[in-house]
């Protein structure tokens, strides 16, 4: 715990601290409607045409200001995005090979122009590069009131327009025929993902910041069923993801914060796809295990049922190997024991053999008539 | 005369951006036109990681084991995407995007950790060092050639007779999987096939271009090349050609602004892509707007041919039939009344009598095949 406190007293630890948070509850945040709305990979082709932007930003200003990087950023993701809708709705090119397209050509000019930056020289230009992975180090708390200001313009947006971007979301035809701007709509969404990616560049980087749109968005998905909570919970998994890989890469040289808090939001996911009540995988295979187990029980009921029936005799001892025969299968030892233990088979001996025989009990005939719809046979006068 | 070649600096840093630009087209043509693009995106970024680890154990950067190894990082993430979408918890585009970028970050941190002393650092994953690529030479038949060029040499050859022995079925995968499923061609097995060859080509053009300009060189020249025909052997010619040329002037390029070759080779794709989404013949942006513009045009035409017909030897003809009532009565711009009544008279459907616009016999003709559906009066 002391050692905790010991990272949090440094003022670059907590700066990176908090600036970790805000991106991730605002990339979760804004990455819950990307995800719903399919559109998972339009931040990674629009993070990675935020290259070209944060030079020419560089270019213009002259240094390494913050706001005119930022604001270069923005405008090239944008132009990138509308390049992208151009080309889905005039050519027969299909939305990945647009989106291919966008990525690698808008990055491979900001690498022209990166190296081209870094050949005029200047001070000023050697942090360019860390816009890459980010460079968590770098950031100033001045820099937090920027993001800040960037997650409210978010936050007010996602509050005042939020029934439109539901219906937008889950049912854009219908909100069309509705008469919503969606065009409009989706177009601010869009400009949302970009504002998120403007805000993590300088921490996560261009190529690592589709992974903190996604994830929190995914993890969250698991968990909550209605588009609220599982916004807010998309960007508390966020803000914690942020949080907790800033501190970790804190407490080791040499690991980058980009990549620990996107392995980080990845292990979310994990956890979450595996867990998460009702959704996750455990629970699916665990719910299968417990079909599987109905079904198997029930029908060593009904043959017990039948072979009962058969001999006209209510409680008739079936060996496992009769009761094998019949079933056409082999009958698990946990199903018996498990079909025992609630009381609706009991084992029985039946002289003169030595191995385990069954019989149905009363419970167990009230049972197996309900699940095969036919009458228990009368009780065998002497047995009882 | 073949030493000299293998010795020259250009010829070699050119040579290997033409191999990545021709391996990358031939198989970006079909991942173009089956709708896999973005697996490109996440193979490439993917395989950092599967070069690392294959470093680690083995203490090699280069050979086949290497590029083998690492190729299947390549093919892991796209199966990890895949049964991830199958579990119906994530959607297609969200499961590549989970799973690439945990590949690449647990790559770039295990770089930060163990290879800091070693030639790969995290810049030259993302960018390549295709200017160096000579530096680092291995004796083939008494020639010192680039391992890079005899490695991507050796990635065309494969690329190129899987694709010219598999051309049917790549075909026929291609464009109806159902049919050749139902045919017994697996497409599933070539689709994976593809896949595998795209994470090869990753690895061996990793040192030359990085893992993002790759993504260039496998989607844009195919992707222009389909903006241009409509034929697949069309598409994959073109896109070899395309490749490069975008190679040969980008180095030219490059040279001249002394700036990154490998990121001007791919922008030269992304010119190439610019240039053929406006200038197309038929279907580009340009063509689009002038046939667009014509269709309006001859549209006009066609109203004024059926004003002129309605208001013909009518009292109302000496003030119908003129340019004045297009403009007031039909509410057209005047440049636009002028144009279609130039247009009507070019098609010698009009002429100018007595100061009115009248239908000429080819008008009258064109107004009647118009009103035609009109009974006429008994």
């Amino acid at each position: 715990m002391s050692a905790l406190a010991d990272l949090l007293s440094s003022g670059i630890v907590r700066t990176v601290l908090i600036g970790a948070a805000m991106l991730g509850a605002i990339s979760g945040m804004l990455g819950a409607f990307a995800v719903l709305r399919r559109q998972s990979l339009l931040g990674d082709a629009l993070s990675h045409a935020a290259l070209p932007g944060v030079c020419l930003g560089f270019i213009i200003a002259g240094t390494r200001d913050l706001g005119s990087i930022l604001v270069g950023a923005f405008i090239t993701g944008a132009l990138a995005a509308l390049i992208m809708m151009l080309i889905v709705r005039r050519t027969t090119l299909k939305t990945d090979a647009a989106l291919g397209i966008v990525l690698s050509v808008f990055f491979a000019v900001g690498v022209v122009l990166l190296s081209w930056v870094q050949d005029q020289g200047g001070a000023a230009s050697a942090g360019l590069a860390s816009f890459l992975f980010g460079q968590a180090a770098a950031i100033l708390a001045s820099d937090l009131w920027v993001m800040g200001g960037v997650g409210l313009v978010a936050l007010a947006l996602v509050l005042a327009l939020w029934k439109e971007f539901k219906l937008v979301s889950f049912d854009a035809d219908f909100a069309r025929a509705q008469g919503f701007p969606v065009t409009l709509l989706e177009a601010t969404l869009t400009v949302m993902v970009a504002l998120a990616i403007v805000v993590g560049l300088q921490l996560v980087g261009v190529v690592l910041m589709v992974a903190l749109l996604i994830a929190p968005a995914a993890a969250a998905r698991q968990w909550a069923t209605t588009l609220g909570p599982m916004v807010a919970l998309s960007a508390a998994i966020g803000a914690a993801s942020g949080a907790a890989g800033a501190l970790v890469s804190a407490t080791t040289r040499g690991l980058a914060t980009g990549p620990v808090v996107v392995l980080i939001a990845t292990a979310a996911v994990v956890i979450s796809l595996l867990i998460a009540p009702q959704r996750g995988l455990l629970w699916q295979a665990l719910a299968a295990r417990r079909a599987r187990a109905r079904i198997s029980d029930g029908r060593v009921l009904t043959t017990l049922q039948g072979l009962a029936a058969a001999h006209d005799d209510a409680s008739y001892p079936a060996e496992r190997g009769m009761l094998e025969t019949a079933l056409g299968a082999r009958a698990p030892s946990a199903r018996i024991a498990a079909l025992e233990r609630r009381g609706l088979i009991h084992p029985v001996t039946h002289p003169p053999e030595t191995t385990p025989h069954w019989e149905l009990t009363e419970a167990g005939h009230a049972e197996a008539a309900s699940l095969s719809g036919k009458p228990a046979p009368a009780q065998d006068e002497g047995t009882r | 005369m073949i030493a000299s070649f293998f010795g020259s600096i250009p010829a070699m840093i050119l040579l290997t951006g033409i191999l990545v630009g021709v391996s990358g087209a031939l198989l970006g043509s079909f991942l173009v036109l089956r709708g896999n693009a973005m697996l490109t995106d996440a193979i490439s970024h993917s395989i950092v990681f599967g070069i690392i680890v294959v470093w680690l154990l083995t203490g090699q950067m280069s050979g086949p084991v290497q590029v083998l190894g690492a190729a299947l990082t390549g093919v892991l993430t796209v199966v990890l995407s895949e049964l991830l979408a199958r579990s119906r918890l994530v959607k297609m585009d969200a499961a590549i995007g989970l799973v690439f970028p945990a590949l690449f970050a647990a790559g770039v941190l295990l770089i930060s950790i163990y290879a800091r002393d070693v030639h790969i650092d995290v810049e030259t994953v993302l960018l390549g060092e295709i200017g160096f690529v000579w530096l680092n030479t291995v004796v083939l038949w008494g020639q010192q050639v680039p391992i890079a060029v005899a490695t991507l040499g050796a990635v065309l050859v494969v690329n190129l007779v899987f694709v010219l022995v598999l051309w049917k079925e790549l075909k026929l995968t291609t464009f109806d999987p159902g049919l050749a499923a139902a045919l017994g061609f697996l497409p599933g097995v070539l689709h994976y096939a593809v896949l595998t060859l795209t994470s090869v080509t990753a690895v061996a053009a990793f040192d030359a271009v990085g893992a993002i300009l790759f993504i260039a060189f496998v989607i844009v020249p195919p992707a222009t090349a389909y903006l241009l025909t409509r034929r697949l052997w069309g598409v994959v010619v073109l896109a070899v050609a395309l490749s490069v040329a975008a190679c040969v002037a980008g180095y030219v390029l490059a040279l001249r602004w002394n700036v990154s070759i490998a990121g001007m080779m791919a922008s030269m794709t992304g010119v190439w892509f610019a240039l053929a989404l406006l200038l197309a013949p038929g279907h580009g942006l340009v063509a689009q707007a002038l046939g667009q513009r014509s269709k309006r045009l001859d549209h006009d035409c066609r109203a004024l041919v059926a004003h002129l017909f309605t208001h013909q030897n009518t009292p109302a003809m000496a003030e119908e039939n003129t340019l004045r009532a297009l403009v007031d009565h039909l509410r057209w711009p005047e440049p636009r009344a002028l144009a279609a009544i130039l247009r009507a008279h070019d098609r010698d459907l009009i002429e100018r009598r007595a100061g009115l616009l009248t239908l000429r016999p080819k008008g009258n003709a064109e107004a009647e095949a118009i009103f035609g559906r009109i009974e006429p009066e008994r």
